[in-house]
């Protein structure tokens, strides 16, 4: 490595790389590219070797954002993002953005400086105990009590985070570790007896999937967000194609097959397309294909599917059995195991069940008012037709993010970006920064609220230094649109705490920032503005600005069953959801 | 909880669990958030080395319903510093604890103590003038036994180890 000669001093007199510089070269050898963060004293050692690297600091405005960035350049490309922060508050600021990856299985790495090691649980300035903070948000934590570590550490993390099921892990390095001279070797070799990456799924519960889909006459292919990490786009339809299954996907599931596939009924659960849910609610046989039986898909579980086979594809053991007992699971890597499968696979008998669920795609189509101002839909759905599932869409959270879903077809994988386990408000904007960084050549749109997007909007000022091709459509209700939903449907219309009135101009506010502004007000300008940002070679912010009261259909009400789905808006007053949140 | 209220109170059943971990910081409170996440008391804990040296052994007894167990278990063996984690509450493994008692007693009830004692094979390890200390060891349920039965005279103090557990012949612990 060039840098380590450079350091080398002419008089024989070796200068060793300090803990810090040793740790970046550490990524280095990882392949990193990109580091997004924000210094502090306890970073400084790591951020000064930083100057010296090929690897590039993208400095960001807030901690938060460097999480998200580092998890939308994780799930746009699979592979790892890195987030450096200092002690204290700038890693307490990462601990949302490390839940909003362990929900989602992204693999994200989190190195913050530390106090010095004498000064540890002394209350030193800027000390927290990060590591203890950390533990219900990381896949796994180090706190480097040792500089000779180091390259043992950095190895593991990645390993860690990026193998089996990804995930946060979280490395804090104490200031004097990141200043000492550390001559550690680098390693390649991972020494982890208690971690276990399952590949290939066993023989017999997969020919017992096999035969079980066979017998099936009314199969459904649920398709989560682990068939998009393992990269089973073509595995996945391949298997729908020959089994003639339709196929529906959760919100993180979208792209593992094109979703303007005829086999494709789209996303299905609370927000689902009706005729999705329909199908879930009378197939004879539903197998998961890594997705997780989440509370938001499944609604009140006594009836979820209560007669139908179930067979479960999952490569996390702790899924089995968690949410529902599936009659056949199969321990593996989506990808491999449907590889396996699918020479076992002959044509079911298939033909009246998709012709039913035809017939429901026609009766109760995704559809929006066309008259009565601007709606979130219409755009959404000229955006899909401006972007034909080429663009990587990221959203935030709330009903735009459900409308998004709804109307934007992910076409493949690694081009839907959502935080859904976590619902974190403000990952939109980032984490659509993150993928931009991560895939140049893509034109990248976020989708957000006004409510999520004043969350992290700061990130302004990154996209702007960068003059990145990144677009935020800012759908803007001057709501917080998904609560007064709520509240209209099941608090007798009370709203309370939903209004954004105060709302900034949000086209001055991107202006402010360098960034260009434009503004739709008329269905009219749809086509025209977006395709204006669209081919726009700089960071553009396009506010709609919609009808305020426009609510999400169809709708579970969260524990129901699907039986009980809104397909529009009810006309009396609803009980309150019993479900989660 | 008391073992003598548990006993009368079964209010959730308990179980026993063996885990092999990596000896390193933090591997104590990343297996202790898997049961309180999920409800569980544990009832005891004991953590000791391993015959190799990085590694370090965990016996834990828990409540918490059945159904649960089994995740919980899955959730242990997914921590990266687990190596196994091993539900033992039905196989019939060797299970051994270790309890001291200190009891305040004048003279004349010293003798009767002693006599229970005696009778569940504990020693008396210290005496004073107004007190002893008794130790005793065996299964769990035993000593639970002799709590009960010396518990009239007053125990002062408790201290149990919690129990220890190895699985027979060949079989992982
Ligand atoms: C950090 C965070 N805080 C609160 C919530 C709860 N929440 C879910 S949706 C929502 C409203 C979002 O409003 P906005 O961003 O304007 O989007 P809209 O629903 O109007 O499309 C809120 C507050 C959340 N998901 N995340």
């Amino acid at each position: 490595m060039a840098k380590t000669e450079d350091s080398l001093d002419p008089e024989m007199n070796q200068k060793l790389p300090t803990g810090g510089e040793r740790l970046i070269q550490c990524l280095e050898r990882e392949g990193v590219e990109y580091i997004f963060g924000l210094s502090g004293g306890a970073a400084m050692p790591m951020f000064d070797a930083l100057l010296d690297s090929s690897i590039k600091l993208i400095l960001t405005r807030h901690e938060q954002g460097a999480t998200h960035m580092a998890d939308g350049y994780a799930r746009s490309t699979g592979r790892p993002g890195v987030v450096l922060v200092t002690s204290g508050p700038g890693a307490t600021n990462t601990v949302t953005g490390m839940l909003t990856a362990l929900m989602d299985s992204a693999p994200i790495i989190v190195i913050c400086g530390q106090t010095i090691t004498s000064m540890l649980g002394k209350d030193a300035f800027q000390e927290a105990d990060v590591t203890g903070i950390t533990y219900p948000v990381v896949k796994h934590s180090y706190l480097v009590k040792d500089g000779s570590q180091i390259p043992r550490i950095v190895r593991e993390a990645f390993h860690v985070a990026t193998t089996g099921r990804p995930g946060p892990v979280l490395i804090d390095v104490p200031k004097d570790i990141g200043q000492d001279p550390c001559d550690a070797p680098f390693t390649d070799e991972v020494f982890l007896p208690g971690y276990q990456v399952p590949s290939r799924g066993e023989t017999q519960p997969i020919a017992q999937a096999a035969r079980l889909l066979r017998d099936s006459r009314r199969p459904v292919l649920y398709v989560g967000n682990g068939a998009v990490i393992s990269g089973a786009d073509k595995a996945v339809t391949t298997l729908a194609e020959k089994l003639r299954a339709p196929v529906v996907t959760t919100l993180l599931g979208k792209g593992a097959m094109d979703e303007t596939h005829p086999l494709h009924l789209g996303m299905f659960g609370m927000h689902g397309t009706a005729y999705a849910n329909k199908a879930v609610a009378d197939c004879d046989l539903i197998m998961s294909i890594g997705g997780r039986w989440d509370d938001r898909v499944t609604g009140r579980l006594e009836d979820f599917c209560a007669d139908a086979v179930k067979i479960h594809i999952d490569i996390d053991p702790a899924e089995f059995n968690k949410i529902v007992q599936p009659d056949v699971s199969i321990l593996g890597d989506a990808r491999l195991v449907l590889e396996d499968l699918i020479p076992q696979i002959e044509m079911a008998d298939t033909a009246d069940w998709l012709e039913q669920c035809e017939k429901w795609r026609k009766l109760y189509p995704l559809k929006y008012p066309k008259q009565g101002g601007l709606r979130a839909q219409h755009v959404l759905d000229r955006l899909d037709a401006l972007t034909e599932g080429q663009a990587i869409i990221t959203t935030d959270v709330g009903q735009h993010q459900m409308w998004a879903a709804q109307f934007l077809r992910a076409r493949s994988g690694r081009h839907w970006i959502s935080s859904g386990g976590a619902g974190t408000m403000g990952f939109g904007f980032p984490s659509a920064i993150g993928a931009q960084f991560g895939n140049p050549d893509k034109k990248v749109w976020a989708i957000v609220g006004d409510g999520g997007f004043q969350m992290t909007l700061m990130e302004l000022a990154t996209a702007f230094i960068h003059k990145l091709p990144v677009n935020c459509l800012i759908i803007n209700n001057n709501f917080l649109g998904m609560i007064r939903q709520w509240q209209e449907m099941f608090y007798d219309n009370r709203v309370s705490g939903a209004d954004l009135e105060g709302n900034p101009d949000f086209v001055k506010l991107a202006q402010a920032y360098g960034v260009k502004g434009l503004r739709i007000r008329r269905p009219a300008d749809v086509d025209r503005i977006l395709k204006q940002a669209h081919d726009d070679p700089g960071p553009c912010v396009v506010v709609a600005e919609v009808v305020k009261e426009d609510n999400v259909f169809p709708m579970i009400p969260a524990g129901a069953s699907i039986a009980e789905m809104l397909i529009e808006k009810p006309k009396g007053p609803l009980a309150k959801p019993t479900g989660s949140t | 909880m008391s073992a003598a209220i548990e006993l009368a109170l079964p209010v959730q059943p308990i179980h026993t669990i063996s885990l092999f971990v990596n000896n390193v910081p933090g591997v104590l409170v990343r297996v202790s958030l898997v049961f309180s996440r999920r409800g569980f008391n544990i009832e005891s804990l004991v953590v000791s080395p391993g015959a190799e040296g990085d590694f370090s052994r965990m016996t834990v007894t828990c409540s918490g319903e059945h159904e649960v167990l089994e995740q919980i278990i899955k959730q242990l063996s997914k921590l990266v510093d687990v190596v196994h984690a091993i539900d033992h509450s039905t196989d019939n493994s060797y299970e051994v604890e270790i309890a001291l008692a200190k009891l305040e007693c004048s003279l004349s009830e010293r003798a009767q103590i002693l006599q229970i004692a005696k009778h569940f094979k504990a020693r008396a390890v210290d005496y004073g003038p107004e007190s002893v200390i008794l130790q005793a060891n065996g299964s769990s349920e035993k000593i639970d036994a002799m709590i009960m039965l010396l518990r009239p005279y007053g125990i002062t103090e408790l201290v149990r180890s919690g129990k220890l557990l190895m699985a027979r012949g060949k079989k992982t612990t």
